[in-house]
């Protein structure tokens, strides 16, 4: 508020030097530089100067530059998935908001299958910039409950950004109650066709450090998501995209599988858009 | 006053393709338009003035507005100079004492900035350092005397009112006679337009890398790339850039993708025109006042003799082809002898989109507009990469570019002999640091070196920096290498001691290259080296521009500098990446321009009528870095954001030598407020006076400046959203 005011009083003087009695009444008006005769123009004079630089310096005057609260949702997929066993429909985004270091970062995915909602979890993080290409991410993921399967809460540690080879990816441990602990990795690719037809390969990870029977997870790596995906970018923001997906279970997280009589390895064909803005 | 015409014929709104776009955008003629419906190209034609008002004399009333307007069939907001686009020209002249009164009609805080005008800091219009900024409904009232001459322009300075149109070209008379005799002169003035408002821009650079870029390279890109260097290296080469998270085809922020090119004012399809009669001299006063975008500028037919840069006369140089950076300026001379119509063709740098007018003898006459060039591609030398020691095994670094840039068909060691490359240095683009060295396709395969058992030969030979004046005429061309003439000196005997590779199919008469028996000579081969030196004597200065206090990177050779240091600043998120060596040459046109057959001006042409401002060698060096992080859009000087750095201090009446390194793969226009930058070539002597320079990738440039006016001064790169993403310092003289 100060600084406003003796910006103000700042361009007073030299609008008043030049223009009109209009702003007479201000005090210091007296520059040697400026006349309105232009017959009698002098250039402001050294000391003029230095003192000019001292006044607006002292005053901690800065030039705009932009460092605006910037932020993104992503809805990186929204699909529906065909199988030979049912069709589902699967969710996955996220969204930030924040400045170019220090952003609030959320996260979210779920899936819908004869109207029950399944393998939902939600992730909050906050996110810091600690490289060029990297974010470093602490936050926390909950994983809801879906029938008898209970809901589990988790305190994560990541990093997302954008590998060498330009692999965009995210990998975040995490640890639970109970002595849990997962690690979950994710990566993705995009190879132009064209500049709107993109190959977008994915992989998903997930690890575990203990057996978890009530969520039907193993020990070691529980499952896995490959998927080959075409999208096609209408506008940058605005792709559908259709696929063909392999998820498959491995170790304990199959045994549990095969006793509870479901296949350890599947293959969807999906269609989906992936929005952002 | 001007009106806004509304045009009726819309309907033919933006498409998404990008193709399409260009060719859609600019379907209407001008934005900002007379009134009585005319159609403004016509009433352009008829009259052959350009669309802007000129305003002459010592006072000046200009309003900042906001208006509709329309360039692309949809009506948008601008904000305009007394109503038009660009804002009235100024005409003045040399030695008057002009006033400005400036009144804000907006809702928002305005400037103006005289750009490139030598003024007292008080008047240079930067808000938050000169003053407070020109609050809404207010007038601030600019007085100040003229001290000079030629072509320059004004724009705002508050927030991206550049890119809503705030701008508009200043053309000042010479007190004297003009040194340059011309019939008649146009500022021909070059803009982008965006639909989009600049915040939208701003937060998609910010939050979405490459988002208006449709150049990336792609699956086509890799089919020719490999016709040209085999699969295998092609996806090498792709990898290569993946490696590093970066593109060859980072070449445009923002893009035609939803920019409109203007010439003038006037979109392609509204074709600005000027008329002439054959025989007359036509002075052109280009001025790039977009916001982020280059141009190639050429008028097929007819050379153009450039006679002024950044407003100052230089030496008439006559060139076909001339890249001009955000906010630089070049005054042209075109005498065009006969009865047609010429297409001024200003394409943008990453071939998103052109502006264009005509130069006509009659109104109906038009020209064809030449088709646009192929989307450069960058090559590692421009990404400021040390080539040597890395494996080129199998690496056409010709393929890597579709116009034959610089290396082309240079095939560096398909044999199994690359080892014998170890040490050989061929950073920077060949083509500019061996400038007299034609490496076109032929040549280097007679340049096959060392496939037989004589490279060892080559170990540590330093061809890095074979520059003009080391080797002149050296000509690689296949069946020529007789034409590598390094002797003709005494240097010659040195020289034939040097074996590059016993059977090539080529040989040198004039340098043996087969001659087994010398080998042992070679290894270690230092064109510096002592050994060498007396030979080489008179051909290298000895005083090193480089060597002064403040400056870090000293290993400047033969136009090559490696980059050894880094500030201690450059790491950390703002910084995507580094450059390991530099070219100072000022010989290479840029990507893109290299080798397309045309006499492309490069600043080496530039040489100043006008002399340095001061006498004083540089006491000091400042060497300051471009950085940046593409991918955050963070950009700074030596890693740090303005908002994060301290101002650059220069002690009133000092002369400094800045060396600016460019670790980003953008061009970066520079520009100092309120004193020149003294251009300078690397052996550290003055070129020419200006205002902007551009920083090509894989470059460095080094200007002096003398430090001949107190104030806080802004020096910021002028695209507009780098400026404003922290490419920015306030340099404070006191």
């Amino acid at each position: 508020m100060n600084r406003h005011i003796s910006f103000r009083t700042q361009a007073a003087v030299f609008a008043m030097a030049f223009s009109a009695p209009l702003w007479a009444t201000t005090a210091h008006a007296e520059t040697a530089y400026a006349t309105s005769d232009s017959g009698t123009y002098q250039a402001p004079s050294l000391a003029q100067q230095r003192a000019d630089v001292a006044t607006l310096a002292a005053e901690s005057a800065r030039h705009e530059t932009h460092n605006p609260l910037i932020y993104k949702v992503m809805i990186d997929r929204l699909e529906r998935d065909y199988t030979n066993k049912g069709n589902f429909t699967q969710f996955e985004g996220q969204a930030y908001i924040g400045t170019d270091t220090n952003k609030l970062w959320l996260k979210g995915e779920g899936k819908r299958l004869g109207g029950v909602t399944q393998d939902a979890d939600i992730e909050a993080y906050y996110s810091h910039a600690i490289a060029a290409f990297w974010d470093a991410q602490i936050g926390a993921r909950h994983d809801f409950s879906a029938g008898k399967t209970p809901g589990r809460n988790w305190l994560g540690l990541g990093v997302q950004g954008l590998a060498p080879y330009k692999f965009d990816t995210t990998a975040t441990a995490y640890v639970g109650s109970a002595g849990r602990t997962a690690l979950r990795l994710s990566s993705e690719y995009d190879f132009f066709i064209t500049q709107r037809l993109i190959l977008w390969p994915g992989i998903e990870l997930n690890m575990y450090g203990k057996n978890d029977p009530e969520r039907r997870i193993g020990k070691g790596l529980s499952d896995s998501r490959v998927v080959l995906r075409l999208r096609y970018e209408i506008q940058r923001e605005v792709a559908p995209y259709v696929g063909i997906q392999w998820t498959k279970k491995y170790g304990q997280t199959a045994s549990y599988a095969r006793a509870d009589g479901e296949a350890t390895s599947d293959m969807q064909l999906i269609a989906g858009l992936r929005l952002w803005w | 006053m001007k009106t806004i015409k509304q045009d009726p014929s819309r309907s033919d709104s933006t498409q998404p393709n990008p193709a399409r776009r260009i060719f859609l955008q600019g379907l209407v003629a001008g934005g900002v338009m007379t009134a009585l419906g005319l159609n403004p190209a016509r009433a352009l034609a008829a009259t052959g003035k350009q669309a802007s008002p000129v305003l002459h004399g010592t006072e000046f009333d200009l309003v900042i507005d906001e208006m509709p307007v329309n360039f692309t069939g949809q009506t948008r907001m601008a904000m305009t100079i007394n109503g038009s686009i660009p804002g009235p020209t100024l005409r003045w002249r040399e030695g008057d004492v002009v006033t400005l009164r400036v009144t804000n009609r907006l809702k928002v805080s305005t400037s103006l900035h005289w750009h490139g005008i030598i003024l007292p800091f008080e008047m240079d219009g930067v808000p938050g350092l000169s003053y407070a900024g020109i609050a809404p409904g207010t007038t601030f009232t600019y007085r100040f005397r003229v001290e000079q001459s030629g072509s320059y322009w004004y724009h705002s300075h508050s927030g991206f009112q550049e890119q809503n149109a705030v701008y508009g070209a200043i053309v000042i008379a010479p007190a004297s006679a003009d040194r340059v005799a011309y019939d008649q002169d146009h500022v021909v003035m070059l803009n982008d337009w965006s639909d989009s408002s600049p915040e939208f821009i701003f937060n998609r650079l910010k939050t979405a890398d490459g988002y208006y870029n449709y150049v990336k390279p792609d699956l086509m890109d890799l089919i020719h790339q490999s016709e040209k260097m085999g699969f295998g290296a092609a996806v090498e080469d792709r990898l290569m850039w993946d490696k590093m998270r970066m593109s060859p085809r980072d070449l445009s922020d923002v893009t035609g993708a939803t920019y409109t090119y203007l010439m003038n004012g006037i979109t392609p399809s509204g074709d600005w025109t000027a008329l002439f009669r054959p025989g007359e001299k036509i002075r052109l006063r280009f001025i790039n006042g977009s916001s982020m975008s280059y141009f190639d500028v050429r008028i097929p037919g007819l050379k153009m003799t450039v006679v002024a840069a950044d407003g100052q006369d230089v030496h008439p140089v006559t060139v076909d082809e001339f890249r001009i950076g955000v906010a630089e300026i070049y005054d042209v001379i075109v005498e065009p002898a006969s009865d047609q119509a010429y297409c001024i063709f200003a394409q943008s740098l990453d071939r998103s989109g052109y502006a264009r007018g005509t130069l006509t003898p009659h109104a109906d006459l038009r020209a064809p507009v030449p088709a646009m060039d192929p989307v450069p591609t960058l090559t590692m030398a421009d990404m400021g990469m040390d080539m040597s020691g890395m494996d080129m095994s199998g690496m056409n670094m010709g393929g890597m570019d579709k116009q034959g840039q610089s290396m082309n068909g240079m095939d560096m060691g398909s044999k199994p002999d690359k080892p014998a490359m170890n040490g050989m240095d061929m950073s920077g683009s060949a083509h500019q640091q061996m400038p007299g060295m034609d490496m076109n396709s032929q040549s280097m395969g007679g340049m096959d070196m060392g496939s037989k058992p004589a490279k060892p030969a080559m170990t540590g030979m330093d061809m890095g920096g074979s520059t003009k004046q080391q080797m002149p005429g050296m000509n690689m061309n296949g069946q020529s290498m007789g034409g590598m003439d390094m002797g003709n000196k005494p240097a010659k005997p040195a020289m034939a001691a040097m074996d590059m590779g016993g059977t090539t199919r080529h040989h040198s008469p004039g340098m043996d290259m087969s001659d087994k028996s010398t080998p042992p000579a070679m290894p270690g081969m230092d064109m510096d080296g002592a050994k060498n030196k007396p030979a080489m004597a008179g051909m290298n200065k000895s005083t090193n521009p480089m060597d002064l206090p403040g400056l870090h990177n000293r290993n400047l050779k033969d136009g090559i500098l490696k980059i050894d240091w880094h500030p201690e600043t450059e790491h950390g998120v703002g910084v995507g990446m580094k450059a390991q060596q530099v070219s100072m040459s000022l010989s290479d046109p840029g990507a893109g321009l290299r080798n397309n057959g045309r006499k492309v001006l490069t600043y080496g042409d530039l040489r100043g009528i006008d002399g340095p401002i001061s006498d004083r060698e540089p006491e000091r060096g400042i060497e300051l870095h471009l950085t940046g992080n593409m991918d955050r859009y963070i950009w700074g000087f030596n890693g740090v954001s303005y908002r994060d750095a301290a101002p650059i201090e220069l002690k009133y009446g000092e002369t400094v030598r800045i060396v600016l390194i460019n670790d980003t793969m953008m061009n970066h226009p520079i520009h100092l407020h309120g004193m020149w930058s003294e251009l300078e070539n690397d052996q550290g002597e003055y070129l020419a006076r200006k205002h902007t320079l551009s920083v090509a990738p894989g470059h460095a440039i080094s200007y002096r400046v003398s430090a001949n006016a107190i104030g806080r001064w802004a020096y910021h790169c002028h695209l507009l959203y780098h400026m404003n993403a922290g490419m920015f310092r306030e340099v404070r003289v006191v």
